[in-house]
């Protein structure tokens, strides 16, 4: 099988994604080199979610194409969802199995060998002690580092995560930053949304800002001012 | 419209005939040895019975296309083709109950085909009720199309157990087959019947792909935007 | 393991963590058949005569509650969309689930068979045929059911819906198991049973079929 190596990760032209009349998504084009961190920013309801939806392939594109992890969102979806993991809004657990349990059945569909880095993972977001209790008796912090864990189980090459921060506490922050460091370090793609403004310029190279559903504004992370600054 | 004139010229064909072909089937004809006048229900009947088939066989296509190419105008096309065929078959049931009563004394009697016909109406009904209830109208159309294909494949299953449930209890029992004299004023309603129901759809169809048009407009221009380098990528 | 193994075990864990609703749709279904007696009177005669006719209706109505839940773990917190983007085949979740579903719903199935027999007097000696009609039956409600639960569990006014959709599909199902089970009660002169369970096994190879391939229509956006 030939890998579509090539210098980008993520290319997209003209995406839009339409929910009723209102279009979520609008004319966003964009390219992310392979091994970049892009912090996607803007306030709420700006489109942030629904592209990296779009992109992880988990809403459709009602307009535009894209190519994520070289390999085309609408023609090659399956190949698209192999190389990436999407760290969403809905925590994609089940509230009735325990921690390790959710692992394990995300574990089954990854093939050989990811069962295994399960109790790894679970350490490593803080969660051994509590593997075995049901989702239902999890704080929200807890299900967010679930979350991350689950996301991490997947071998991607692109990483999607939409406001990772939110609902971590500081430890937490800390564990989710180590993760991105050792991402970056294997060479993953990470595109981080999120409006914590200052961690994002930080720990991100490249930024998009998207006002209703487009893009504003696009350029080196650490020129990213706040809204209504000037660039 | 230009456009219009065709599914016009179709309602106006098909009325016209439908007046001809039962003017002349009620009044005209020799009532039926056997049954007399109640019969001539049949010139009625037998049309509708067809052309409520053709309806669901259309709206069984239109969900096939819908699925394979995406077009919102087979599930227009769908939509329109799903009213008239819950219409009609719901005017056979009628019919066919009207029908029953004199002849039987009972209104309805269990006949397979028109026990077929009653679940059909639920079934393809429920997928207009369906419809009102999602949003999105990719998904509609793609939802809508799936449950035709399986509520059509299902037709037949229906009408074999619904025959072999009945078939200790009584042989078919709606209007059957006539004599030559009688088939003129059959054919011409079936027409009749045809053109109406063409016409119809068609008006149908355009008034629900107006709607799409209107639901799905296009994003509206760019505002002016500020980028520091419109296409660079990440470095 | 394959897909189609990973997709049951995780919808029997499911099924097994939330048991306690079992009992509660099987409550579900024994007052439904009681209710049924109070509706046709104490007759002894004529309960009998149609126990078959209770006992499915009774399996229909709580079907729906038992389909209905069968999604609703998936669709809380989006879980079934998480495991499309892993990614996992569509058509193995959705077999392993109806599977799942066919398993509860003949255990339910299985479990009216006693109340059955104690209100309307209607026992079978041909013990193990009654459960293969009723596992029969089970796996064509569950085809449709499973698509179907699917659907209206991302639509609104899924209680009404999913009913409504579903019941005219399984009229072969129910006329078929009623007939077959009756026989079984009331004894089978004609050898019929044989046509009956050829209809309900045409239905379930034919629904299984449809079903599993239009399955991924439904749950992708």
């Amino acid at each position: 099988m030939t890998e579509n190596q090539g210098a980008w990760a993520v290319e997209a032209s003209g995406l839009g994604r339409r929910y009723g009349r209102r279009w979520a998504l609008a004319e966003v084009s964009l390219s992310v080199r392979r091994a970049a961190r892009l912090l996607v920013t803007g306030r709420n309801g700006s489109g942030k979610s629904t592209l990296l939806r779009v992109l992880a392939t988990a809403a459709r594109a009602d307009r535009g194409s894209a190519r994520v992890a070289g390999y085309d969102i609408r023609a090659e979806r399956t190949e698209v969802r192999r190389r990436i993991a999407l760290l969403d809004h809905h925590s994609f657990l089940y509230e009735a199995l325990s921690a390790r349990e959710n692992l394990k059945v995300a574990a089954g569909f990854l093939g050989p060998g990811a069962e295994a880095r399960v109790p790894d993972l679970l350490g490593r977001v803080g969660l051994a002690g509590r593997a075995d209790d049901p989702v239902s008796s999890f704080s929200a912090g807890m299900r967010k580092r679930l979350a991350l864990a689950r996301a991490l189980l997947q071998p991607a090459e692109v990483y999607l995560l939409d406001e990772p921060y939110g609902e971590l506490d500081p430890p937490g922050f800390r564990l989710l930053e180590a993760a991105l460091d050792e991402l970056t370090a294997r060479g993953a793609t990470v595109l981080l949304a999120s409006h914590l403004l200052e961690r994002g310029r930080e720990r991100c190279d490249e930024a998009i800002v998207l006002e209703e559903g487009r893009l504003a504004w696009q350029g080196p992370a650490a020129e990213l001012r706040e809204p209504g600054a000037a660039p | 419209m230009k456009d219009d004139r065709l599914p016009y010229s179709l309602l106006g064909l098909g009325v016209a005939l439908l007046l001809w072909g039962s003017y002349w089937g009620l009044f005209r004809a020799p009532a039926e040895a056997y049954m007399g006048d109640v019969q001539r229900i049949m010139y009625v009947h037998v049309p509708t019975a067809w052309n409520a088939m053709l309806a669901l066989t259309f709206a069984f296509a239109c969900a096939l296309l819908s699925l394979l190419r995406g077009q919102a105008v087979w599930d227009a096309r769908l939509e329109g083709a799903l009213e008239v065929g819950v219409t009609l078959s719901a005017l056979l049931c009628m019919q066919g109950a009207i029908w029953a009563k004199p002849t039987w004394g009972v209104w309805w009697d269990w006949d397979p085909r028109l026990t077929t016909t009653a679940v059909l109406v639920f079934a393809f009904g429920a997928i207009l009720a369906l419809r009102q209830f999602v949003d999105d109208p990719v998904k509609r159309a793609t939802w809508a199309a799936v449950a035709v294909i399986i509520a059509y494949v299902d037709v037949p299953i229906v009408y074999f157990s619904v025959k072999w449930w009945n078939s200790l209890h009584q042989a078919q029992s709606t209007p059957e087959t006539v004599s030559r004299a009688f088939h003129w004023p059959l054919r011409i309603n079936a027409f009749g019947m045809l053109f109406l129901m063409s016409g119809l759809i068609s008006l149908r169809a355009r008034l629900a792909l107006l709607r799409h048009e209107d639901e799905t407009a296009p994003p509206l221009p760019e505002p002016a935007l500020r980028t520091a380098g419109a296409a660079r990528g990440a470095r | 393991m394959s897909a189609l193994a990973a997709a049951l075990r995780k919808d029997l864990l499911l099924q097994w963590r939330t048991r306690a609703q079992v009992v509660a749709v099987f409550a579900f279904g024994a007052a439904a058949l009681l209710l049924f007696s109070f509706a046709v009177g104490p007759d002894a005669g004529v309960l009998r005569e149609h126990a078959a006719g209770f006992l499915w209706l009774g399996l229909l109505l709580s079907s729906t509650l038992t389909l209905a839940e069968s999604f609703h773990a998936e669709a809380e917190h989006r879980a079934l969309e998480g495991l499309l983007l892993l990614p996992a085949s569509a058509r193995a979740l959705y077999y392993a689930k109806a599977l799942a579903n066919t398993l509860a719903l003949a255990a339910l199935g299985a479990g009216l068979v006693p109340v059955m027999v104690v209100l309307y007097d209607a026992a079978t000696p041909r013990v193990p045929a009654l459960l293969g009609i009723i596992l029969l039956g089970s796996a064509g409600l569950s085809a449709p059911g499973t698509l179907y639960a699917a659907m209206t569990s991302q639509a609104r006014a899924r209680q009404t819906l999913l009913p409504l959709l579903l019941f005219p599909l399984v009229v072969p199902v129910l006329l078929a198991a009623v007939k077959a089970t009756a026989l079984l009660i009331h004894g089978d002169p004609m050898e019929q049973l044989r046509s009956w369970t050829l209809l309900l096994v045409c239905f379930d190879v034919i629904h299984w079929s449809l079903c599993g391939l239009l399955f991924e229509r439904v749950v992708e956006d």
